[in-house]
Formats: structure tokens, C-alpha cells, sequence
């Protein structure tokens, strides 16, 4: 199979992939590890004149605490979030979303900024980066910019960068040790795309209430959703089995699924539903163990 | 159409070639290099039996272009035995019947081989997650969780083999 014809470059530093993306406006593609791209072109599902290839940029592929956020870099791969010692011990939900999305051969060259900047909303990191209040970095001819995630896709397979931006890094606030979260992915076969996926994390204070709670929703809207009246009402309050199936009802209200080829919107509700009232009780849970 | 120039490291051996940007990297290996090893399966980017060794991480040559593996080294199955000596993986799987009518099997070595450089003593649940991107549509896998099981202990033996010789 043969994408159709285009210009490639394959641009060394920030500044040169700038410059080209300026050059070309609309017309050029970045891509950095190329799985959910590739697979586009050579379907002929999409094609550009000119493809962008920033995996050779130096410095991108980074995953360290600093001050008050883990910082990772757009071109760390989805395997080395997998295997980061660092993230297996303090950042368990984003390993716990890396090791469910497509599979070893997929994470081996996807990127964590290509997952996120694709804009799919049936793309995992996207949630559980909105549920743990992420912020992303916009690196552009005006230099570096920092926006919340959860306004960084604002349709499907449409985000905020304008022409000649790279999203370039995804800082996450440093967990304290009150807290604890997970992603729940309900998929018909191994590898594939959710049916309904939820990510939540929670914070809990020393009465044991829920002092912050985060909630990111995959494959359940138009783009990856904040469930924020779920949030609003997990707050305040100790949970329970009662308490997590209210907030469950709310949060499939705040969705809004289509019907597609993974089952009816009714379907996804139901799906939704259920992995919501188990997501706050494990992340209650894992939370408590202080 | 302007082609590009690359130069990579293919089985160990120094590349030079010019290809379309557009080349997938499995057309460049099969077409333009001979290597056929690698297999076209699905051409939708499920199935791994185009999997290749891309600086010792198995990855889909089908959803990789040719240009991008430039300046890095690419492994085939052409590439993991010496000679007629097979690699004990491949010999695993002919012991174990890891194999009928062998469209997966490169990949599955591949990937299995880029699994044993990771952590050469997995466990049954780890082959089959590492696995997990590579369809067979014959055995029902049984039989290559065993193989591959098989090939590491094979490996660890001939290690052993190597480190006594050694010795002596």
C-alpha cells in the first residue's frame, strides 16, 4: 500500500520544524511516531503535500519530576512510559492507560504527544492527562505557551495549535500522597479502541473526603471530556458504594456518545456507567493506602 | 517526484539507497532489498507480520516509512540466524510446532526476540501481552506461547554453552 505522493522533512530542531510549518501553513502534517498517521495516509484516508517529521528533534523524550510537575517529553514513546521506574512506582494510571492502548508493537513507536495531538476521542492519554489537571506546553514562533489540557481538543481530530505550533511537553502536577486514581478501558478485543473509558483520580484529606476529584471520559463524545459536575459532586464527600453510583448517573449524563461500529449510544452509557462506579471506588481505594 | 537519499544498517550490513518519501519501510525491505522474510498481512497495520527489528524494538514496517529509518539499524528474520545455524527461536518453533502455515511466524520471532532482550525468563502472561500485536489465525497460539518458552530456555543454554567454552 502507497500513501499518496508528499514532500518530507525531516527537520533536526525546534526552530527548523517552526519554519517549515509556517512555510507550509495548512498544507503540512507534523508527524512524530507516525501510528495513528501512517495508518491514514496509506488508506488514503488522508493526505498532505508536505509531511513534517519531528521524531528527530533532539530533547523531546524526556520523563522527570521537576519542582512542582512530571514533565514528559511530546516524543516520549508509550513504552517507555510502560517501563519507566519512575512512573510504575508514583504514576500508576498513566502506565496503567499506556499499557491498554493498541499493542507492544504500536507502543514501541507512538508518541504520548502524537496520542494526545491527534485529537482522537477515542485516544487514551487525553482523559487521564484532563483527569490528573494536566497542562500541556505549545511551543511556537513566539516562543513557549502553557494551557490547561482539558482545552487543548476542542472537536474531533481538531486542538487549539495554530499554524507553526508543536505541542512539545505534558506537565502533570506531582501526586501528594493522599491520592490515587485509575483508567478503566472497556474494549471488545485486545489492542483495539474503547467502547467507553474513564479515568479518575482522586484526592482525598485527612477526614478521608474527597478534596480535588478529576474525571476525563474517552470514546464517549465528540473529544475527550471533563465530567466536571461528576467532579463537583465527588467532592466533599467520603465514598461509598451509594455515593459512586450517583456520581456515575451524573457523569454518563455529562457524556455524549454517538453510535458507531462499537455499539449503540444507549450501549456506551450502560458501559459508561458501570467502569465509572468501579473507577471511583479503586481510585477511593488506592487513594487511602497513604 | 523527488526521492530521498538514505543510508542504514540493514542485518549488519551498510545500506545506500534512494526511495520515495511515500515508500512504506516493508515494501523498501521486500521490493527494493530482496528480503521477503517480512510479510504483508493485513496492510492495515493489525497484524504484525510485517514486524521488524528497528535498533533492537520490534515495530511494524508497515506503518513506517522507509525515510525514517535512516541512519538507524533495521533486523529482519534474514538477519537473526548465522548462516545455516538457526537461531534457537527458530528452532523452538519447529520443535514446538509454533508454526502451520508460517505467515506470522517472522513476526512472531521477531517480537519475541525484541521480548527475550527485555526480560529473558518471562512469564506465560507477559508472552502473551508481548504477543498481542501479532495475529495468527492457525495455531491458536498455544503452541507459540510454548515455542517462544522454549526458545528462551534454548537461549539461556546456549549462553551457558558459550560461557563454559569459555572457560575452558
Amino acid at each position: 500500500m502507497h500513501p499518496s505522493s508528499f514532500e518530507y522533512f525531516a527537520p533536526k530542531s525546534m526552530e527548523e520544524a517552526i519554519g517549515l510549518l509556517t512555510k507550509f501553513g495548512e498544507d503540512a502534517k507534523i508527524m512524530a511516531g507516525g501510528q495513528s498517521l501512517i495508518p491514514l495516509l496509506k488508506l488514503r484516508m488522508a493526505s498532505f503535500p508536505y509531511v513534517i517529521d519531528i521524531s528527530r528533534i533532539e530533547g523531546l523524550d524526556y520523563i522527570e519530576e521537576k519542582g512542582k510537575f512530571l514533565e514528559i517529553g511530546a516524543l516520549t514513546t508509550m513504552i517507555e512510559i510502560e517501563d519507566s521506574e519512575l512512573i510504575k512506582e508514583r504514576y500508576r494510571i498513566l502506565r496503567e492507560a499506556a499499557v491498554q492502548i493498541a499493542d507492544p508493537l504500536v507502543r514501541n513507536r507512538g508518541t504520548i504527544g502524537g496520542n494526545i495531538s491527534h485529537g482522537d476521542p477515542s485516544n487514551d492519554m487525553p482523559a487521564v492527562i484532563i483527569a490528573l489537571d494536566g497542562k500541556l506546553e505549545i511551543t511556537g514562533k513566539q516562543g513557549k505557551k502553557v494551557i490547561d489540557a482539558d482545552s487543548f481538543i476542542t472537536d474531533s481530530f481538531t486542538t487549539v495549535l495554530q499554524e507553526g505550533e508543536i505541542m512539545s511537553k505534558i506537565m502533570i502536577p506531582v501526586f501528594d500522597g493522599s491520592s490515587g486514581g485509575c483508567y478503566i478501558k472497556q474494549k471488545k478485543n485486545a489492542g483495539d479502541f474503547s467502547v467507553a473509558a474513564i479515568a479518575v483520580h482522586l484526592s482525598i484529606d485527612k477526614e478521608d473526603r474527597v478534596r480535588r476529584a478529576g474525571i476525563g471520559l474517552t470514546s464517549v463524545g465528540p473529544r475527550p471530556l471533563r465530567a466536571e459536575k461528576g467532579e463537583r459532586f465527588l467532592e466533599g464527600k467520603r465514598i461509598n458504594d451509594s455515593v459512586a453510583r450517583e456520581a456515575a448517573n451524573i457523569i454518563v449524563s455529562e457524556s455524549d456518545p454517538t453510535s458507531d461500529f462499537y455499539g449503540s449510544a444507549d450501549y456506551k452509557k450502560k458501559v459508561l456507567n458501570r467502569i465509572a462506579v468501579e473507577a471511583i471506588n479503586t481510585s477511593y481505594e488506592r487513594a487511602m493506602v497513604r | 517526484m523527488s526521492l530521498s537519499k538514505i543510508k542504514l544498517r540493514i542485518n549488519g550490513k551498510e545500506i545506500e539507497a534512494e526511495v520515495e518519501p511515500r515508500k512504506l519501510l516493508v515494501h523498501f525491505l521486500r521490493e527494493d532489498m530482496g528480503l521477503t522474510g517480512t510479510h504483508v498481512g493485513c496492510d492495515t497495520s493489525n497484524c504484525g507480520a510485517c514486524t521488524v527489528l528497528l535498533d533492537g524494538r520490534a515495530v511494524k514496517s508497515c506503518t513506517m516509512l522507509a525515510v525514517q529509518a535512516d541512519g538507524r539499524e533495521v533486523t529482519t528474520i534474514e538477519g537473526i540466524s548465522s548462516g545455516d545455524d538457526m537461531h534457537p527461536l527458530q528452532k523452538a518453533f519447529i520443535e514446538k510446532h509454533g508454526l502451520q502455515c508460517g505467515y506470522c511466524t517472522s513476526g512472531m520471532i521477531l517480537t519475541s526476540f525484541w521480548l527475550l532482550s527485555k526480560n529473558n525468563n518471562p512469564t506465560e502472561e507477559e508472552i502473551r501481552k508481548a504477543i498481542s500485536g501479532n495475529l495468527c489465525r492457525c495455531t491458536g497460539y498455544q503452541s507459540i506461547v510454548e515455542s517462544i518458552k522454549y526458545g528462551a530456555q534454548l537461549m539461556k543454554e546456549e549462553e551457558k554453552g558459550e560461557q563454559e567454552i569459555r572457560v575452558r
